[in-house]
Parts: C-alpha cells; structure tokens; sequence
C-alpha cells in the first residue's frame, strides 16, 4: 500500500507533545503512508485565535492549507484535533464564496486552490482498515485493559468533523481491539479534560481531569489512551496537581494511541517516545509483555 | 440572585449577535440540553442556556459581562446537542468578541493568555510556550501558577528554550497587521 499526504504537526509537536509527532511518523511509516510535511507551516491559532476573530482565525489557518496547495498536497493530515478544528473551519469558511474574499484579504494571497483536511487518526482507519492493522500487530497488547479517551472536539460538531460517532466515537477502540487490548467502556470519552484553562484557572482542570481520572480508576484502566495534546497533557503531567487538589493518588499512564499502536508493529519504546511520558508506563506494559 | 429587568430590550444587540453568529437565537426554546452537557456549568454565574434566554431578551450587559463566556471552552457539546441546530459554541465565540470590543474581560487571566499566546504566533509565526509564559507571567504577576510543572517537564525537553521562527514568519505578522487595520470586526456585521 502506498499513501502519500501533506502533514501538519501543530506546535505542540515540537514543544509538550514530541512523542506524539514522534510516534505518528514512525506508526505512519510502518503502516505505508508517506507523511510530507508542509514547508514553513504556522502555527493556526489555537483556541485564542476563535475567541478573538473568526476571519483571523480562518486566516492563520489557511495560510498552511495554501502552502499545501503550492507544494502539490491536496489533503493534509494532523495529529492534533484543535488544529483540525481550526483547518476544518477554514476550510469550510474558504469554500464558501461569499466568506472566502474576507480571509484572502488578510493573507493578501488567492486562496482558491487549498488542500483539504483530516486527522491522521481518520487516515489510519479509512485508508489503512482494522484488518490490515491486524495482519501488521507482531506484539499483541494483550493482558492490557485499556480506556480510550477522545476529548471533545475529535469529533465534534459532526457536521463539522464528519468522522466516527460524536457520542460514542470507536476509531481508537476498534485499533486498541485490533492490536489485541481489552478495551473497557468508558462513560466519559468526549468529555472535557478542562483544555487550555490549565495556566489561568487550574481548579477548571483539576475537577474536570479529576472526574475522568476518577472514572478511569474505577473500571480499574491500566492505561489511558489518548488522541489529543491537551487531554494528554492535562491527565499526565497534570496528574499530580490533580491528585494534590482532590486528595487522590492515582498514578495512571497516559499514552498517545499512536505509541501503543507502535509498539504493537514491533517498534521500540525509544522510537515511540515512551521516555518522555510523565506517569511511566513501562511497569504496565512489561507486566502484560509488550516491552 | 441578581434580577435583571425585562422591560427595555436591546434589539440590536439580537441582530448583531444573530447576524455576527450567522445563527438563528430566536429557534432556541430552553430545552436545557446545551446546559446539561455543559463540563463547566459548575463554574458559570450564568448558565448557557440562560445565556442563551438574556440573549433573545436584548440584555446585553448582563450577558457580555458575564464569567460563562470567558470560561467556555469551545468543547461543542451544545453545538452538538442542541436539538434545534443552533451553532451554541459559536454564539459564546461571537460574545466573547464582543465582550473583548467592549472592553469587558470578566476572567482577565483568560484573557491575557490568549493575548500572550497571539503574540506569540505574531512574533514568530508559530506559539513559543516559554515566550507564552513569561508573557503571561508579566501581565498578570502570576509566577508561581504552574511552577510545580518544572521538575516534571524539565528533564523531558519539553518545552523548547528557543522560539520555533519561521521563514515566513512576516507573512504571518503581516495578516496580523490587516486585520487590525481593516477592523474586520465590524465588516463581519
Ligand atoms: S439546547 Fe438549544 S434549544 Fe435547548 S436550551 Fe440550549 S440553545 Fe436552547
Ligand atoms: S462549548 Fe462552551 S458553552 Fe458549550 S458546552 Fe462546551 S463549554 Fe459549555
């Protein structure tokens, strides 16, 4: 199988969430798919960007769907979903006719050729399939429970995001399943972990991660698995303020989907970026055999 | 409870938020759904779907001043929940433009990050977390706020010390610069 699409790492990938790009490009290369970075990529403006103005949002962003364009990718890819959130809306907003003029104004370039945009967790499941994740798994996860956390906004709003269920997503279940896990139901996978409320108000982190780590400690999940930098993030590094602030002591590993699923095709703990987790997951994963 | 008086709606605050929201606020019949999956009800002094009500009644400083608007997280629960298809998420989006026209910022250190986070990405062209945070820092005195992080991120290499620049970090400026120029703000009325 050969795919080749544009890539977008989203900033976080070179700063909190090395091991996620890390892990996406090895997990990608493994699996056939050619990830083509987009030269000179900026950053889209994250959430900030939407609370201020949505033209400027839509125009940090379509700066890079406009590069794409130019360097021949007609679809791009990224890990992170508050990237696609923001590509998906200027995308949208730049389909449209009668927006589009607004946010060329504002690059001062055409943006009528764009590419279009996915996550690579979509790519990996509708263009490479659970059968053929199956037929590549050399290092079955089993004797591993795991909970499958999507955040809110992987799949929402769906007209938006036209991908997977928007209450009851199984993208990472399914490839969890198919590595070999034992996937437990979590109530809470598109809950909000808190998101970027982290540095200005932390007690909106500590109760809204608390509960999911809660929840999480009682289906008794020995890992849980993510698909976003944020909810990464929140529930891992900041799961000792989490503990400090309800009186809790959970030590829960937080890993991207993307390092498990490496590790199932045969890829080394350094080339998923294990090291570089906070609560340590190696303790769980030599138990169930998987390092 | 505070009261609010009924008796002199705003009608063109209604328009300017269904015309900047391109949503129809009027359909919204208080069902309650936005509000019951809302993860950060806990936290509001006016509840979304009461937003929602003091918007179709024209009570504009109640609700631009209001916490709840700052404190949405954009997680698009109402949005996806709102049985009449009301894009809820992006009117608490087009409130907080206004409420930041206005000169309202109810949660100022909410605020201020987002400044210093756009700042960033104007400067550089892509968000450099340690120039994030001693930005943040220096508008709000807060130092203190996450420095229990360090021990942990530190020795990982997570935070990069040097800005990730850009070759066309400019051209990322430059759309920065029009915008203000341009006021888009009120072209998108
Ligand atoms: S879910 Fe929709 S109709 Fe129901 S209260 Fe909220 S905005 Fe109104
Ligand atoms: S988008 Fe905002 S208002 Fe809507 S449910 Fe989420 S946090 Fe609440």
């Amino acid at each position: 199988m050969s795919i080749s699409v544009g890539y977008y790492p989203g900033c976080s990938g070179s700063g909190t969430s090395v091991e996620y790009d890390k892990s996406t490009r090895a997990v990608c290369k493994k699996l056939g798919i050619e990830l083509n970075d987009i030269d000179d990529w900026s950053c889209c403006g994250s959430t900030p960007a939407h609370t201020v103005n949505h033209t400027l949002s839509a125009a940090l962003s379509a700066r890079n769907l406009v590069l794409a364009a130019k360097q021949g990718q007609e679809e791009v890819v990224t890990p992170c979903p508050s990237c696609l959130a923001n590509l998906r809306t200027a995308s949208r907003k730049i389909e449209d006719e009668t927006y589009r003029p607004k946010v060329e104004a504002l690059l001062d370039e055409s943006c009528e050729k764009a590419a279009t945009v996915a996550s690579t967790l979509q790519l990996i499941v509708e263009k490479v399939g659970m059968d053929a994740i199956k037929k590549a798994v050399v290092k079955p996860l089993k004797d591993l429970n795991v909970a499958c956390y999507y955040g809110c906004i992987m799949n929402r709003p769906p007209e938006l995001m036209q991908f997977d269920d928007s209450e009851n997503p199984m993208a990472m279940d399914n490839i969890m399943e198919a590595c070999g896990a034992t996937v437990l139901p979590f109530p809470l996978k598109v809950e909000c972990c808190g998101a970027a409320g982290g540095m200005p108000r932390k007690d909106l982190v500590t109760e809204l991660s608390g509960r999911l780590l809660d929840v999480a400690a009682s289906l008794n999940t020995e890992i849980i698995v993510t698909a976003c930098p944020l909810c990464q993030m929140n529930l891992d590094l900041r799961q000792g303020q989490v503990n400090r602030a309800n009186g809790t002591s959970y030590d829960i590993p937080v890993v991207y989907f993307t390092q498990l699923l490496g590790l199932a095709l045969g890829l080394s703990a350094e080339e998923v970026g294990l090291s570089k987790l906070v609560v340590d997951p190696t303790p769980r994963l030599r138990f169930a055999g998987v390092l | 409870m505070e009261t609010i008086p009924l008796n002199s709606p705003d009608k063109e605050f209604i328009r300017e938020v269904q015309e900047r929201s391109g949503q129809n606020v009027l359909t919204c019949y208080q069902c309650g759904n936005c509000t019951a999956g809302c993860p950060y009800n806990f936290a509001y002094d006016i509840s979304v779907s009461r937003v929602m009500r003091l918007v179709q009644l024209g009570q504009r400083e109640a609700v631009l001043k209001s916490h709840s608007i700052w404190l949405c997280a954009s997680c698009q629960s109402c949005t996806t929940r709102c049985p009449n298809n009301i894009d809820v998420a992006k009117i608490m989006d087009v409130l907080r433009h206004m409420a930041r026209e206005a000169g309202y910022a109810t949660e100022r250190n909410i605020k201020a990050f987002g400044d210093a986070f756009l700042e960033s990405v104007e400067k550089h062209g892509r968000v450099y977390e340690l120039g994030v945070t001693a930005s943040y820092v220096c508008k709000t005195g807060r130092f203190w706020t996450d420095i229990d992080l360090a021990p942990a991120m530190l020795p990982k290499n997570k935070l990069s010390i040097k800005p990730h620049e850009i070759r066309g970090k400019e051209h990322v400026s430059e759309i920065f610069k029009r915008f203000r120029e341009r006021d888009i703000a009120k072209e998108n009325r």
